[in-house]
């Protein structure tokens, strides 16, 4: 069986830029880039705020390219779903849906994945009304009324993206502010589409083939054709549970001292959304990525004959 | 062989009769060109046994409507013209055998 210096899991920004580095440092380097690779910029449209691309890119776009500079320098990428690593003898061993694979170190790059409302009718209504993807969805809803779910950059964009469809949106948001980027925060109050709604929750969608109103935690309720969820994410770290020091969120933590972007497993690194809950740009998860590449070629170098 | 392309004219027609995977795409969505080429391979893997085809909900708004799909890529197994299962957002291939299992081996 193939050894691999270093398997990296996962497939957005943090991964990718990873797998440039350590490939580019000669490490035999495997990515189980996961059934839906590219992570959430492919669910993005425009991205203004990557650098180098002065009129924008597009998020799908970018992931390709990225891709393609990982391919390029040697990176043997699979796109299959690791399902369970193995802790116990090095090298390790990982095992997705297909097969199972070795490895000297690991880089986690698994990113997070969408936080729904968990409300009833929620599940139900995803692709009949439900979205957690403007970018994506938004074309349906021309000359609809839509209500959008949060207060954050992701928030302020998907309801930018919604009225060029939509003839109302409405953000609903819990608190009386936003956490958004002020820009973004002065786009949406500056879109005469656009109305808020503060201090407001949702309690339950409702419709049987599409969505026909909302109820609020209030008692009130609204008439809507489309609910765009964008409350944030949670980090996918469930099959490293027990095996992996998660903290409280369930983000894995970075403890190493001598390698900062270790886990509390040796020759185990993780980098991106997955340990970050502060910053989770595109770019600081490329920045997680290129510092847990460096980390682990050293690493390998003092350690790596195991 | 790529997937077939269907349009209003023919849509009817071509599930009409055995098992029918169609991808509800359009050419402004991300995720939508992940799903093709898996969509693609299934045609081929397929042929003969079911038909694999795309609808661009751009060009056959009607049929997106006709069928409540409102978030792309959906993909929609038919057996005789009847809707049995659908699946909401690209799955990757598994997700689309895992679909196809429901109604052959």
């Amino acid at each position: 069986m193939t050894i691999y210096d270093v398997i990296i899991i996962g497939s957005g920004p943090a991964g990718l830029t990873a797998g440039i580095y350590t490939s580019r440092a000669n490490l035999k380097t495997l990515m189980v880039a996961g059934s839906k690779w590219g992570g959430q910029l492919m669910l993005t449209e425009g991205v203004e705020n990557f650098p180098g691309f002065p009129e924008g890119i597009q998020g799908p776009e970018l992931m390709t390219s990225m891709r393609k500079q990982a391919e390029k320098h040697g990176v043997e990428i699979v796109d299959e779903d690791m399902v369970r690593i193995e802790m116990g003898d090095r090298p390790y061993r990982t095992n997705t849906t297909n097969r199972s694979y070795r490895s000297r170190a690991i880089i986690i790059a698994t990113g997070a994945a969408t936080q729904w409302l968990n409300v009833p009718g929620e599940q139900e209504l995803i692709g009949r009304g439900v979205s957690s993807c403007a970018p994506c969805d938004a074309p349906f809803f021309k000359g609809k009324r839509v209500i959008v779910v949060g207060g954050g950059d992701a928030a302020m964009e998907e309801a930018l993206v919604l009225t060029k469809f939509a003839d109302e949106v409405t953000i609903v948001h819990r608190r009386s502010e936003f956490r958004a980027s002020q820009i973004m925060q002065e786009r949406v109050k500056n879109n005469s589409k656009i109305k808020i709604k503060w201090n407001t929750e949702i309690s339950e969608i409702v419709g049987k083939e599409k969505i026909e109103k909302v109820k609020f935690k209030d008692g009130t309720e609204m008439e809507a054709d489309g609910v765009f969820v964008a409350i944030g994410h949670k980090p996918a770290s469930k099959i490293f549970e027990g095996k992996i020091d998660l903290d409280e969120k369930d983000y894995i933590k970075r403890q190493g001292q001598k390698y900062l972007t270790m886990s509390n497993v040796e020759g185990v690194f993780v980098a991106g959304d997955v340990h970050d809950y502060r910053y989770r740009q595109a770019i600081t998860a490329a920045g997680y990525g290129c510092e847990a590449a460096l980390d682990v070629e050293r690493w390998l170098s003092e350690n790596g004959t195991a | 062989m790529a997937a077939v392309h269907l349009t209003k004219a023919d849509f009817d027609d071509k599930i009409k009769v055995g098992i029918s995977l169609v991808d509800f795409w359009a050419e402004w969505c991300g995720p939508c060109k992940m799903a093709a080429p898996v969509i693609d391979g299934l045609a081929d893997e397929y042929a003969g046994k079911v038909v694999v085809a795309k609808l661009d909900v751009d060009a056959e708004p009607e049929i997106a409507q006709k069928f409540g799909v409102m978030s792309i890529p959906t993909v929609i197994l038919f057996k005789d013209g009847a809707e049995l299962a659908r699946q909401v957002g690209f799955a990757g291939k598994q997700g689309y055998l895992d679909l196809l299992k429901k109604v052959i081996q």
